[in-house]
């Protein structure tokens, strides 16, 4: 699953200048951090402000990357589901037309993560190989409805752990459309297309891992 | 999950007492009228500006000697900078507010029409009780941080027919989506932009379910969606309101 990189450590992104500064007009909490830390270290002595310099340091990039290679990673899945699974079997209708569809859209989402990540100095995990007990329209259905309401509840729960404000506004952007494709599945499916009600319930790496971590082969 | 918003939020920002007043009713002053919403967004921005400081703090932890030391060059900015990061979350608070109420209040006019029956007459009750849970949930937070909610605005919707009616409805959903993503940059707190982002997903079904009762795109900004700022979705509303 996600991989470290070696953009994770602090120290990595005090040696590359260019890391350190990354968005350094403001588009990161951590970055309005570190400027702070480092205009008081001019102040004040750069041995003063270090320990807040690290801090800072640490919450950028190794966290966002890690929670976006876990997104790509579950990206790469839906994509594989509609375009590989999807194709194979004998979809008929609105099914075939939202395994199109959907498909097409996971994979510009598999595109955008990825640059994301090596923007941020991460490296994009590799795409595992899955497999999907799906050998029916309505089994395929019954587990594109699992894996769009899992994908809502992973971007949602795990978007307040994000430092960047442009990862953030990535993250939402990309989870509003998992949702608007869970609500499409479920309906097809006969099912209520507000499964938890008013509430989208965030779901943690654990709760994903649980129902996705079963289709990954490595 | 009845109302993540309604659970214990532990606050970075100061005690209720130390943040100004929250007029009732702001965000609706604001929609209504052009000038204060100009002079509003500005302030926002400045509020924006401001909370560098009030983070620095937040971030520094414990270390209150520190914290000073290193809020300092923000401190020329802005004299009360933590007291602004709780004010820009009730302020989006209680725009969200504003507009739930607005939603609240457009599908009880639907519901009072009887314009759906069956399955589509289920969806519409189920969207409704959603949004005034949103309501709820809404002013629960604002509350929490020592905000005052926003008064329910007296609204307006034209209510013709079944047809036009859900196409009505498939832009109102669209819009609040975008809404909420419009906010979840600008938001301090963790516990209020989890709350949102519950809300946030769930206007995205319902404007999903709405484009297929009205054979539209269920993702009409294709892979990504697209967010909207205040002053955009504000001019959007105007003419819902009475």
């Amino acid at each position: 699953m996600p991989t470290n990189t070696a953009t994770d450590s602090p120290e990595e992104h005090v040696r590359n200048p260019a890391l350190a500064g990354f968005e350094v007009h403001g588009m990161t909490r951590s970055s309005f951090i570190l400027r702070g830390a480092l205009a008081a270290g001019a102040f004040y002595g750069t041995a003063a402000v270090t320990p807040f310099v690290s801090q800072a340091l640490a919450q950028t990039g190794g966290g966002d990357v890690e929670i976006l290679n876990f997104a790509l990673t579950l990206e790469y899945l839906e994509t594989d589901f509609y375009t590989v699974k999807g194709k194979s079997l004998a979809l008929s209708g609105q099914a075939k037309a939202y395994a199109r569809q959907f498909g097409a859209e996971e994979a510009d989402h598999v595109a955008a993560l990825t640059t994301v990540i090596k923007q941020l100095g991460g490296k994009p995990v590799a795409k595992p190989r899955f497999v999907f007990p799906a050998s029916s329209e309505s089994s395929f259905l019954a587990l594109a409805s699992v894996l769009e309401n899992t994908g809502v509840g992973a971007y949602n729960g795990a978007a307040t752990a994000l430092a960047s404000k442009q990862v953030l506004a990535a993250a939402g952007s990309i989870v509003q459309i998992e949702a608007r494709h869970a609500a499409a599945i479920d309906l097809l499916l006969g099912k209520s297309p507000t499964p938890s009600g008013g509430f989208d319930a965030p779901l943690t790496k654990a709760q994903v891992l649980a129902k996705a971590g079963p289709l990954i082969k490595g | 999950m009845s109302s993540p918003l309604t659970g214990d939020a532990k606050m970075a920002g100061p005690s209720p007492e130390d943040s100004a007043p929250q007029p009732a009713g702001i965000v609706e002053r604001l929609v209504r009228d052009d000038l204060d919403r100009k002079r509003f967004l500005r302030m926002a921005g400045g509020a924006g500006a401001a909370s560098f400081g009030a983070f620095v703090m937040a971030a520094c932890g414990s270390s209150k000697k520190a914290a000073t030391t290193a809020a300092a060059p923000a401190a020329t900015s802005s004299s009360s900078s933590s007291a602004s990061a709780t004010n820009g979350d009730v302020a989006i608070l209680n725009y969200a507010l504003t507009l739930e109420y607005l939603e609240t209040a457009f599908y009880e006019r639907v519901l009072a029409a009887n314009l759906f029956s069956g399955k589509v007459g289920a969806l519409i009750s189920d969207f409704h009780r959603q949004e005034a849970s949103h309501v709820t949930a809404l002013k629960a937070a604002v509350m929490k941080l020592g905000g005052t909610p926003a008064a329910k605005p007296a609204a307006k919707f034209p209510i013709e027919n079944a047809t036009q009616v859900a196409g009505l409805a498939y832009t109102v959903e669209n819009l609040g989506a975008s809404a909420y993503l419009g906010q979840a940059g600008a938001i301090q707190s963790a516990e209020v932009l989890a709350s949102a982002l519950a809300i946030h997903s769930v206007e995205a079904r319902h404007a999903a379910t709405l484009g297929t009762l009205v054979k539209k795109s269920i993702t009409p900004d294709g892979a990504f969606a697209k967010p909207a700022d205040m002053s955009t979705v504000l001019a959007a509303v105007k003419p819902f309101l009475a």
